[in-house]
């Protein structure tokens, strides 16, 4: 829709207002994780000993190799797994699809925390040790329904005669999957692979519920809100926000952020 | 090999993974401690009938401002605007940000001696005790739900052909006539989705309300968390768990029901 230049300015200061209230909070959490007082409500001056402080914390560090190494294994195995399924649901007769479908929703009808608790007393139930393993098995759970569901409509939209005339012009089945249905849900692929790490790397509460002798780092910020505010926390953040950004801006740069949401 | 076949991993592992753990709250939820069979479990949490309708009224609060706010923030950011990219990165990007985190930032600026007050008080207003109230509970849920209702709906309106609209423009619809008439309607699946993915989270959302409420306002998501890790009573808390998820279902099947277009009982 073409739009008159009120309308832009209209659309654009509502814009600016929305983005204000999602990143103010954030700035300013940045901004007190270089604050040298402890309080949140006086600058006292400019310092790095919350970094410092961060880097020496061996329970930090190991949170942040867990939460890596959950939410990288878990966004693999769940795109794959997600991608393929959606194909396969895709190309399923009705009565089945709409069955694998709605157990799709499950997870993501289910509240978290029900999910959580859930594989929780599985696990419990089938004595497995609450621990990496069970978060990863858990993530990968609740990670694989996204990306099936970010591919779903790209498959839907995309016309059905292509696969075809890929195999009657003597393509092989797999060949065609992967040269003519593949790159047009690839926009849907890695939406939904980004949604996965996203849950995963922001998950806090499925986590809690599936393992207690491996902490993420939102399991010690959880820990760390209850012996109250720590600035430690605010670096920590901060610190992961740009990571995030960094690594938002190489997908972007890859594919086109704008195409694939 | 039939293309069909391609989904049976991911059907097991769904049926492994959500399927039988939610048979176990089940379970639980009907049996004691010792695994004898009651209902004892479920009569228990009727005792908790406010905390649920608490949990309701802010989640349906909750949902409404995000449609209401996250609407028109996704149909523009549609537009045609040449930094459309960067906006969409950036009004989606709070959502790879810990929610915790999102918490905390949002606390800063609540907080009887935070952000907000100073600034009252460098204007000469009287200080204002925002933490604690529901209102901060509300404004702590929205900011952490909102690119959840965004992203759905940015999703479908992109993916409508100016052409629809332009078409409409051409056989005589006013704008107005052309947002409810095209733009609206096409943007449905979007919607019903967005209003799924906040109001879930939102009715069970526990540690928002404990961080933002300073511990005065409990929602059934923290009920669920006590039940589990402090009174280690499993049983109550699948019984929680189970009302909540019956209840969620309840409300999907009533948005489905909004959104004939869904195929194949989904919602895009």
């Amino acid at each position: 829709m073409r739009s008159s230049r009120l309308s832009r300015t209209v659309k654009g200061t509502y814009l600016a207002l929305v983005l204000a209230f999602l990143y103010v909070p954030i700035v300013i959490m940045i901004a007190l994780s270089f604050n040298s007082s402890v309080s949140r409500a006086e600058w006292t001056g400019f310092t790095l000993s919350w970094y410092e402080k961060l880097v020496h914390s061996d329970a930090i560090i190991a949170a942040l190799e867990v939460t890596l190494e959950v939410a990288v294994v878990a966004t693999v195995i769940s795109t794959v797994i997600g991608t393929l399924g959606a194909i396969g649901i895709h190309a399923m007769r009705k009565g089945w699809a709409t069955v694998l479908i709605n157990v799709s929703y499950l997870p993501m009808t289910t509240p978290d925390i029900v999910t959580g608790v859930s594989l929780m007393l599985m696990f419990i139930f089938m004595k497995v040790p609450l621990g990496k393993g069970t978060m990863l098995m858990a993530h990968i759970a609740f990670d694989t329904p996204y990306v099936l569901f970010s591919v779903m409509p790209r498959l839907q939209q995309m016309n059905p005669n292509l696969y075809e005339a890929a195999l009657d012009l003597g393509c092989h089945p797999v060949k065609a999957l992967w040269k003519v249905i593949l790159p047009e849900v690839m926009p849907g692929v890695v939406t939904g692979g980004l949604l996965a790490f996203t849950m995963s790397l922001d998950d806090f509460v499925i986590s809690y519920f599936t393992s207690s002798t491996d902490q993420n780092l939102s399991m010690i910020v959880y820990s760390a809100a209850r012996r109250g505010v720590e600035p430690t926390m605010y670096a920590l953040s901060t610190l992961m926000f740009l990571a995030i950004l960094a690594l938002l801006l190489l997908i972007n740069r890859r594919s086109g952020l704008e195409s694939v949401m | 090999m039939k293309r069909s076949w391609y989904a049976t991993p991911y059907a097991l592992w769904m049926l492994m993974f959500t399927v039988v753990p939610l048979l176990f709250v089940v379970y639980y939820a009907f049996t004691t401690k010792t695994g004898d069979f009651t209902t004892a479990n479920m009569t228990k949490i009727f005792a908790y009938t406010p905390v649920l309708m608490d949990s309701l009224r802010l989640a349906l609060y909750c949902t409404a401002l995000c449609l209401l706010i996250g609407y028109p923030a996704a149909w523009f950011m549609a537009s045609e605007f040449s930094t459309k990219k960067a906006l969409t990165v950036l009004i989606l990007l709070p959502m790879w940000m810990n929610f915790l985190l999102r918490t905390y930032a949002m606390m800063t600026l609540f907080e009887n001696n935070g952000v907000l007050n100073s600034i009252f008080q460098a204007l000469g207003l009287p200080k204002q005790t925002m933490i604690g109230t529901e209102g901060a509970v509300l404004v702590g849920m929205v900011y952490n739900f909102l690119p959840f209702m965004v992203l759905p709906i940015y999703t479908v309106l992109n993916k409508i052909d100016p052409r629809v609209i332009e078409a409409a423009q051409d056989l005589g619809a006013n704008p107005m006539r052309v947002i409810t008439r095209v733009v609206v309607p096409l943007s449905v699946p979007g919607v019903v989705s967005g209003i799924t993915m906040v109001f879930m989270p939102a009715v069970t959302t526990f540690a928002i309300s404990r961080l933002m409420s300073s511990g005065t306002i409990y929602l059934m998501g923290d009920m669920i968390e006590e039940y589990f890790i402090s009174m280690n009573n499993r049983n109550v808390g699948s019984a929680m768990s189970l009302v909540m998820m019956i209840l969620i279902l309840i409300s999907i099947g009533l948005l489905r029901k909004a959104d004939p277009e869904g195929q194949g009982g989904g919602l895009w």
